[in-house]
């Protein structure tokens, strides 16, 4: 695939200055919309998970006219609700030597020096707040017996800065800004339309301006007008058809920014969760994961010896390879989740794997059942215990568990500035849909924080500072007209094929692809077969797929059948990023580029970069953010 | 009245973009569905307290008939000379008429309410809460209320009774559950247990409605309706046993 | 293992709907049941059929979208289980198993097992939240919460909203779903200035909805994926009671 480079991007908006300063700064300097005008500024916010929920509610409590849009039946569906494990927050309520410092340091290493630093500081400095309002909203965190919040540690940080709720923190978390979110449609500032999908971007005279979105009951295409459009819509970890995201996460929306001029970030990084239960078979739909937290009390082995068949409780200990605690002696089993993911790869491909096809590892808490008692593993992770008895009908109290690494989440989104605002003015992003403040790879509990300070402190500041110049009057028809029929175009293509294979066949077909080829280990040759098979794959697919039904109605083919075509176009882009990103960092592992104990190797005179993708009628064009680092001193990641 | 409560210091101005309500809105605390359960509640408390009242009355009769017409008669000259013959027992029944009325008001009310929720039944439906008495409470309220009018017509109006109005109540009860009338007395019995099936859930449910369980009381409520409900069910039963079977002559 | 499926269908909310039966064949007892529904569904696109509509998303049991009644249990009768995570291996070989959409006149059927559950979201907008713009909140262990409090407001919010209470409850009540939001908000300080507003509007707007009343049958927590226990009622009973003699 043949790409052209563009001119870098110089400046990304961050104020100068201290870092400790510049948000404070940035605050400042944003300018402020009078209150009687807030009311006609009009925001669409499409997504309503962590970060659009939490957008969409506190843009609703500051005064805009906020619509809000989501694919699920009810916004306290999105996928923010399954995260497991908390949130991550410089509180230092334990005195163990957190701040903000460090957490921002932890983190920008944690992301392998690929994230801005500017950015990481402010999420750091902002993560003391998000507790204090989500406390406030009623969220039930664990509490000590002192009636103070509990923390854990959690992956790749030796202070326990983690605030959970059991393993639910997702959901609390999610349903504190959802009923915010009611609270604000109840007021009347907020409108809400679920069973939407957003299938274009309106942009009128170089900013973006509303969205066609089609009415999922029925089929109806519709137009949405605002002064600005935040986009909210998540990862697309489920290019590779099996992850831990839910089935109907997905692409479409920051695609089709893409295509309207929205430059694409880091597409390749994609991080690969250690701790999910392994494949059961080729009918499976999803994977699920087991949350991280697990690893604070569980050990991970496998047998010394290959093809190993023994039950594990007839493998004697000194026949056990706990292979984290010792090749990081330092971290052992909390090693970071890339490290953690490509290690127990490694003893699978050595063919120590347990399971079907060899395709997992031991996650053990027999000592940790003798050392606490089973009623205190119970208490700490009776839910996810009892939710792989559910899924694999083995007992984990009885038998180790199994688990295996699976795609969870995606550094890469559209790119953003300092204000998250994208390279389309009035297009801004946020969450994990945007190309973040993880770098290559994101630490554990970060994502929580990170989608809710972009939610609920962020964007509302930064946004204003955009909408002090509105309203912007009139949205020019053509480009509505053009937008809507692009839309209309490829729905009636896609109904029309009448094939003989189903979206989800091809969706399949793709994400094997994805996994063996552009997956926990990249090479160049793998590379160069997925960008070779990609396009006849997508060649294929729209000549051959079958949608039924109609447009005009619920059609959930059709719905995945137009999520799948923007996969193939995705995952052509992730590949080529990862192709021409030759260093391994973080998420994205070249095998081409490793030390010689196989520990991932940067390359930070040629990559120290964003890489941003510009799609254009001529092909991709790569625009490189160079990153510099003033704070934390460039290092080779070692957790040893 | 309406839905939305006091929103505090909202930073936003506020209009109702609700949608329309799928059904009209009932008005005020006895036209929601919680009032009605609490109305349910009370007056089916003071109906237990009868219950109890009235066992032990009936308990009287072992003791001998005399005792019993006294206990009949003393019913209706408490408070006598302040107040006129029968003050008392009125008030009772007046409380108890209007109890009956409201709690079958309410359980219609309340049933009404349900199959307007649910207008397409189930092809299939399995019950999954163990409790043979929760689903027999409306089919039993009406059992009972049939009874109950049988019952007022054998022993207080002496309709249906072989000894007529115009006898002792001992000897109306004596006659009425005599061994020749064996059919009367299985009635009695299985509109008592049904009474008694209708008490184990209903005890325990007012405490519910009320908002005086929780699940560390779960179990002594169970346990205290139950015990109750067994107690009436024995104290009722013992008297018409006793005469069908000549015990008491 | 080999099924057979009776499954209601129903084009659009105006069509009246009925069961129709499928065979499945070669079901793995390792598949989700709705791994099992997909794969049937793949069989239907490419028939040209129609393929069964249902909800569902994270099929990790926590998103509450999906739900069906079936063999006549919300979830199916695998206890404490959303129908994602009910798993073959817990039916017999050759079993037929009834498929039905949540039935009640507030969640209206959209198409096949999809319902509409948006009352519920209005129910939440009545009152089920604290009233704290972004912003404006103090130091969070500015207040202490007893962990007994934190704990019982956990097990209340864990509800995922997915409807079972409702289609299981012989009344077609909400009751278990209002009272789990009002008994999380209720344990917490910091639900406590908007107790009783929010316990009265609540409740008046399920009854707006069109949902029956309780009657304490428990059927509601006996489906419950996520047990939410049946005192929630009798506390948010509790605050009504309070919030009406006030």
């Amino acid at each position: 695939m043949k790409y052209t480079e563009g001119p870098e991007i110089r400046d990304a908006k961050a104020p100068e200055g201290p870092i400790e300063g510049r948000w404070e700064k940035r605050k400042f300097s944003a300018r402020l919309v009078n209150p009687a005008n807030k009311r006609k500024l009009h925001v669409i916010v499409v997504g309503t998970g962590l970060a659009g929920g939490s957008a969409a509610a506190t843009l609703g409590e500051l005064g805009y006219n906020v619509t809000s849009f989501c694919y699920q039946d009810s916004p306290r569906r999105a996928h923010s609700i399954a995260a497991q494990g908390g949130i991550n927050a410089a509180k230092n309520y334990r005195g163990d030597g957190d701040s903000v410092y460090r957490l921002f340091y932890d983190t920008v290493k944690g992301g392998d020096f690929r994230a801005r630093e500017s950015n990481v500081y402010r999420l750091a400095e902002v993560s003391v707040n998000i507790i204090d309002q989500a406390v406030a909203q009623g969220v039930p965190f664990a509490r000590e017996y002192g009636g103070l919040l509990d923390t854990r540690s959690f992956g790749g940080a030796q202070v326990s800065r983690t605030f959970y709720a059991r393993g639910q923190t997702g959901q609390q978390l999610l349903l504190g800004a959802y009923q915010a979110l009611e609270r604000q449609i109840a007021a009347g500032t907020v409108t809400m339309h679920t069973r939407h999908e957003m299938l274009d971007l309106i942009v009128s005279d170089g900013r973006a301006r509303g969205v066609i979105v089609r009415d999922m009951v029925t089929g109806e295409i519709e137009r949405h007008f605002a002064d600005a459009v935040v986009l909210a819509t998540g990862g697309y970890g489920n290019v590779f058809f099996l992850s831990t995201n839910a089935k109907g996460c997905n692409t479409t929306a920051i695609w089709r920014a893409h295509e309207r001029g929205a430059y694409f970030a880091n597409p390749c990084y994609t991080q690969i969760h250690p701790t999910c239960i392994p494949v059961s078979g080729e009918y499976q739909s999803k994977l699920t994961l087991m949350s991280e937290s697990l690893r604070n009390d569980g050990r991970v082995w496998v047998p010394l010896k290959k093809n190993d068949t023994r039950a594990p409780g007839d493998i004697p200990e000194e026949e056990r390879d706990y292979y984290l605690e010792r090749i990081y002696p330092a971290f052992g089993n909390l090693v970071p989740r890339d490290i953690a993911s490509r290690a127990a790869k490694n003893v699978c491909d050595e063919g120590r794997g347990v399971g079907p096809g060899g395709l997992g590892v031991y996650l053990d808490f027999r000592d940790a059942i003798n050392r606490l008692g089973r009623d205190a593993v119970e208490k700490k992770y009776g839910n996810l215990f009892e939710m792989y008895e559910r899924i694999t009908g083995e007992n984990p109290y009885d038998v180790p568990m199994r688990i295996y690494p699976a795609v969870h989440y995606t550094m890469g989104g559209l790119w953003v500035d300092y204000d998250l605002q994208s390279t389309i003015p009035g297009l801004f992003v946020i969450g994990e849909a945007n190309f973040s403040d993880h770098g290559a790879n994101r630490l554990g509990a970060s994502a929580l924080m990170q989608g809710l300070a972009d939610g609920y402190f962020v964007l509302p500041t930064t946004i204003g500072d955009y909408l002090a110049d509105g309203p912007f009057g009139d949205v020019d028809e053509e480009a509505v007209a053009e937008a809507e029929i692009k839309v209309r175009t490829k729905i009636e293509r896609l109904m029309s094929v009448n094939g003989t294979r189903t979206p989800d066949s091809f969706h399949r077909e793709l994400g094997k692809l994805m996994w063996d080829y552009c997956g926990m280990e990249r090479t160049e040759e793998s590379l160069r077969k997925a960008l070779e098979r990609i396009p006849e794959l997508r060649e294929e697919f729209w000549q051959n797929v079958k949608v039924s039904g109609t447009a005009e109605e619920l059609n959930q083919v059709l719905e995945k059948a137009g999520r799948v075509a923007d996969f193939f176009d995705l995952a052509e882009l992730m590949c080529l990023d990862a192709l021409i990103r030759t260093e391994s960092c973080g998420g994205h592992f070249r095998a081409e580029s490793q030390d010689a104990d196989g520990e991932a190797l940067r390359d930070d005179e040629n990559f120290a970069h964003v890489s941003a993708w510009e799609r254009t009628p001529d092909g991709p064009v790569l625009h490189k953010e160079p990153l510099e680092y003033e704070y934390v001193k460039m290092t080779q990641r070692s957790y040893k | 009245m309406t839905a939305t409560i006091e929103r505090g210091s909202a930073t936003a101005p506020v209009n109702s973009p609700k949608k329309a309500p799928a059904r009209k809105r009932p008005g005020g605390f006895l036209g929601s569905s919680n009032g009605k359960k609490v109305v349910m509640a009370v007056t089916g408390a003071v109906m237990v307290l009868f219950l109890v009242a009235h066992m032990l009355g009936n308990l009287k009769i072992f003791f001998g008939r005399d005792s019993f017409n006294e206990y009949a008669h003393a019913l209706r000259t408490l408070l006598e000379p302040i107040a006129p013959y029968r003050t008392l027992l009125t008030i009772l029944e007046i409380v108890l008429v209007v109890s009956v009325v409201m709690h079958m008001w309410a359980a219609i009310s309340l049933s009404r309410r349900a199959s307007h929720a649910r207008p397409v039944k189930y092809v299939a439906k399995k019950s999954q809460a163990n409790g043979y008495a929760t689903h027999i409470m409306r089919f039993g309220g009406a059992t009972i209320l049939l009874f109950v009018i049988w019952h007022l017509l054998d022993l207080t109006f002496g309709v249906v009774n072989p000894e007529g109005f115009n006898s002792t109540p001992a000897d109306r009860m004596v006659s009425g559950f005599d061994a020749s009338r064996w059919w009367v007395t299985l009635i009695y019995a299985v509109a008592v247990v049904m009474v008694g099936l209708h008490l184990r859930h209903g005890i325990w449910s007012a405490f519910q409605t009320l908002g005086w369980a929780n699940r560390n009381r779960y179990r002594a409520l169970r346990v205290t309706a139950a015990a109750v409900s067994v107690v009436l069910v024995v104290g009722f039963l013992a008297p018409p046993l006793a005469i069908t079977f000549g015990v008491i002559k | 293992m080999n099924l057979t499926l009776k499954v209601w269908r129903q084009s659009g909310p105006s069509d009246a709907g009925r069961m129709v039966t499928y065979r499945v064949e070669d079901v793995s007892p390792d598949m989700s049941f709705l791994e099992m529904l997909d794969v049937l569904n793949e069989r239907l696109i490419l028939e040209g059929d129609d393929p069964i509509a249902f909800d569902h998303d994270c099929r990790e049991g926590i998103c509450g979208m999906c739900g069906m009644v079936i063999n006549g249990v919300a979830h199916g009768e695998q206890r404490a289980t959303t129908t994602c995570q009910l798993h073959m291996r817990h039916f017999e070989d050759d079993a037929t198993i009834t498929i039905e959409p949540w039935r009640a006149a507030p969640f209206p059927v959209v198409k096949d097992l999809v319902v509409d559950r948006s009352a519920f979201d209005r129910i939440i907008q009545a009152g089920g939240f604290v009233s704290v713009p972004a912003g404006s909140a103090p130091d969070a262990h500015s207040i202490p919460v007893r962990k007994e409090d934190a704990d019982a407001a956990f097990d209340a919010a864990t509800c995922i909203g997915c409807g079972a209470c409702v289609a299981a409850c012989p009344n077609g009540s909400a009751s278990l779903f209002t009272a789990a939001k009002i008994t999380h908000l209720s344990l917490v300080p910091q639900g406590q200035p908007e107790r009783l507003s929010r316990a009265k509007a609540m409740v008046d707007q399920m009854d707006a909805e069109g949902f029956g009343g309780c009657t304490n049958t428990g059927e509601c927590t006996a489906v419950c994926p996520k047990g939410i226990p049946l005192d929630a009622i009798a506390q948010m009973n509790s605050d009504y009671l309070k919030a009406n003699s006030k």
